[in-house]
């Protein structure tokens, strides 16, 4: 892996980096994909590195967790992060990404009106969502080979090619390569139910489209989601339902070759000790100054409480074998007490930053 | 909590209520919502038919909805019909619903042909949206079979997909009848000039004069599609425009139904800021719309135990400090865990009084965590007793 792909810029001196360049998180509804995408931007922006978090379901989620304004559909500084870097944000928006996406490849800016007009807009970003995800997943894939000059490399999946940036763009500074924009791209992507549908529209496009302009866009995409330079990781809470789709998902992945990353058990629940019996805590709750009556209804309440945690702990510690089965290093987040803030939030992000491969 | 408490057997014992949407974002417990309000409705003695769309393995096995053709409603067994009611439960097929659709509005030749477009396969199988419309029009069916009285059921309660946005069930019509009203579905509907290197123009559509607009449009939809695929869509749009035509009529028949007397939406949260911020969304849509809600869902909140309900988290910090001085380790964990779930609870409460704000008309009920998952008609029966009580 020459250097240029991984550690773009002097800046960082902390030897051959993580040739991931491009962070898919997906996971089932409600199992905290955004939050664990969000820490993960946080975690990966350390020591000067920029960092482009991208949100594609217009949700606008990063922007309740980071506690900052709605994001608008361009890039935007949302945070610093864990270490020190820079967190950019995008709500990625099928919209504005099909006029960019016009202008960008076929200087067709001025037929976005037209399209609107008689319809195209909203066919393409409601009725037909196939062609709405391969506007946002190529808005996501522009993202991670943009370099800092405007030009655009292959994202990483190709080193000569990104080692030799095209001289009709200026070409490379005499110092080596030009950097990467941003030195990661996280996708907070469509759940686990969607993801491979998602993920595979390059591959589904291409085909389709049969050799069409098109086609040839999808194609890109796909060769860069298949290469080292992305993971795929997966968010799970260990319960039955997400652990189901999270095994079906890693299949459905790996039989479409793209990369799984890291497994992420959120919510993890901390083992309680061997759970004692009302008899010890009352007289304990006594003796700590509470009247016998409310000691024994406290004793009962806890007791049961511990009793329905050690139950949820067995519980949880059998779904988690499950997801070890996958062979995958697993990464565990435990379960926040109250509302997750954002101290909450840095401290998720070094948990995960300590558990990257 | 200022919102009222939710009268759920009064609106299951009331046989004018024919309909019972669940919608909320993925994750948060629908389909348990779901089976539960209709193990519930049945065991009071409603003929009850519950449309599942993406039941865990084991939740279905409780229903009885494996071993294939589960697209059909099937009779639950395990629950009580003490009262004179029934349940069949069905789990929703996309596909087969489209496919069905497209055989009973092609003759077979045209059927046959269309379900081999290459582009009819992923608007089927792997393009999102699909599930929304198909659900409507399996709710559209399941009604009708309803009213027809030819079905053992009389009350439907459905569950709603998982989608980006829960309204996309409810949009589906409004949305297909956007588009196939549409410039550009008239555009696709007919072959484009020969200069855009599609398909020949035939004879009936080649005296019609094209627009300096659509003819710009079809460049450009021919620049970035190409040719091919291009052509293969306007074969299906040819193609699903009498399907659609069709489901149109029976989604906007099923539209102006859900919003009449006997409908009820119940929105379906958990006690979490992303979840919440949908729940939200969805209730004012629903006010917008005037569409009858029900109530609002929190699953899975923290629920104290009756015992320890009382007791902040603050104070059982101070006990497990005190308790841990004198020894009482193990009664220090409970106390702990006690702050723990007690900080929990009380966030949760804020999180949901802070999305209700004006929306405290809405009833709010309560069903609690549960330690294990749910995945039986006994767990089903607790879920909705919790829903009852509070």
């Amino acid at each position: 892996m020459p250097a240029d792909t991984a550690a773009p810029a002097p800046t960082h001196p902390d030897g051959p980096a993580d040739p991931v360049r491009l962070h898919v998180v997906t996971g089932k509804g409600g199992t905290g994909k955004t939050t664990v995408a969000t820490a993960l931007a946080l975690a990966l922006a350390r020591e000067g590195r920029r960092v482009l978090l991208c949100e594609v379901e217009g949700r606008q989620g990063v922007a309740r967790l980071l506690e900052v304004d709605d994001l608008p559909p361009r890039e935007t500084e949302v945070a610093e992060g864990a270490g020190g870097g820079q967190v950019v944000a995008l709500a990625v928006e099928p919209r504005s990404a099909l006029l960019l996406y016009l202008d960008t490849f076929y200087r067709l800016g001025r037929a976005g009106a037209a399209l609107e007009k008689v319809g195209a807009v909203d066919f393409i970003t409601a009725v037909a969502p196939g062609l709405r995800d391969i506007l946002l997943v190529g808005m996501v894939y522009e993202a991670t080979r943009r370099r800092v000059d405007g030009t655009r490399g292959s994202g990483g999946t190709e080193p000569e090619a990104d080692q030799a940036p095209d001289p009709a763009h200026g070409g490379a500074p005499a110092g080596g390569p030009v950097p990467w924009t941003y030195d990661a791209v996280v996708l907070d992507a469509p759940p686990t139910g969607r993801i491979s549908a998602f993920l595979g529209i390059g591959d589904e496009l291409a085909t389709l489209a049969g050799g069409g302009p098109i086609a040839g866009q999808a194609a890109s995409v796909a060769r860069l989601l298949r290469s080292p330079a992305t993971a795929v990781h997966l968010v799970s809470l260990l319960e039955d339902l997400p652990v189901q789709e999270t095994v079906e998902a890693a299949a459905e992945l790996a039989e479409a070759g793209l990369p799984l990353g890291l497994v992420v058990a959120n919510r993890v629940l901390r083992p309680v000790p061997p759970v004692p019996a009302d008899a010890e805590v009352a007289p304990a709750l006594e003796e700590a100054g509470m009247a016998a009556g409310p000691a024994r209804e406290v004793a009962a309440g806890v007791v049961d409480q511990g009793a329905a945690r050690a139950l949820a702990v067995t519980a949880q510690q059998r779904h988690r074998e499950a997801l070890a089965g996958l062979g995958q290093p697993v990464a565990d987040l435990h379960q926040v007490p109250g509302a997750l803030d954002l101290a909450g939030l840095y401290a998720l992000a070094d948990r995960l930053g300590e558990q990257l491969p | 909590m200022t919102a009222a408490a939710w009268a759920l057997d009064a609106l299951l014992d009331d046989p004018a209520t024919r309909t019972l949407i669940c919608c909320g974002s993925g994750g948060v417990g629908k389909t348990t919502t779901a089976a539960a309000l209709a193990v519930r409705a049945a065991e009071r003695g409603r003929r009850v038919v519950v449309l599942t769309v993406d039941p865990s393995r084991r939740l279905a096995q409780a229903l009885g909805l494996v071993d294939g053709g589960t697209a059909e409603p099937r009779p639950v067994a395990g629950v009580s019909t003490g009262a004179g009611g029934s349940l069949h439960a069905a789990v929703l097929d996309a596909r087969a619903t489209l496919d069905a659709l497209v055989d009973d509005a092609l003759p077979p030749e045209r059927a046959a042909q269309l379900k081999r477009n290459p582009v009819y396969g992923s608007v089927a199988g792997s393009f999102s949206g699909t599930q929304e419309y198909m659900a409507m029009e399996r709710l559209g069916q399941l009604r009708e079979a309803a009213l027809s009285g030819e079905a053992p059921w009389e009350l439907v309660v459905v569950d709603t997909p998982p989608s980006r946005s829960a309204l996309d069930f409810i949009d589906a019509p409004a949305r297909l009848g956007r588009f196939l009203d549409g410039r550009l579905v008239t555009l696709l509907r007919r072959p484009s000039t020969p200069r855009a290197g599609l398909a020949a123009v035939p004879a009936a559509v080649a005296g019609r004069v094209t627009s300096s607009i659509t003819g710009g449009v079809a460049a450009v939809m021919d620049k970035v599609l190409g040719g091919a695929l291009l052509r293969d869509v306007q074969a299906l749009v040819q193609g699903l425009d009498v399907v659609f035509g069709g489901f149109q009529q029976r989604a906007l028949t099923t539209s102006a139904a859900l919003a009449a007397p006997g409908s009820a939406f119940v929105v379906v949260t958990a006690a979490e800021a992303d979840a919440l911020a949908e729940a939200r969304f969805l209730l004012e849509r629903l006010a917008r719309d005037r569409l009858p809600t029900a109530a609002l869902v929190v699953n899975r909140a923290t629920v104290l135990a009756p015992g320890a309900a009382h007791l902040g988290a603050e104070e059982a910090g101070r006990l497990a400090a005190v308790l841990e001085a004198a020894g009482h380790d193990r009664a220090a964990a409970l106390l702990r865990l006690h702050a723990e779930l007690a900080l929990t609870a009380a966030a949760e409460a804020a999180a949901v009084q802070g999305l209700l704000g004006d929306h405290d008309a809405a009833a709010v009920a309560t069903a609690a965590a549960r330690p294990v998952d749910v995945h039986d008609v006994v767990a089903l029966r607790e879920v909705a007793a919790d829903l009852a009580r509070s």
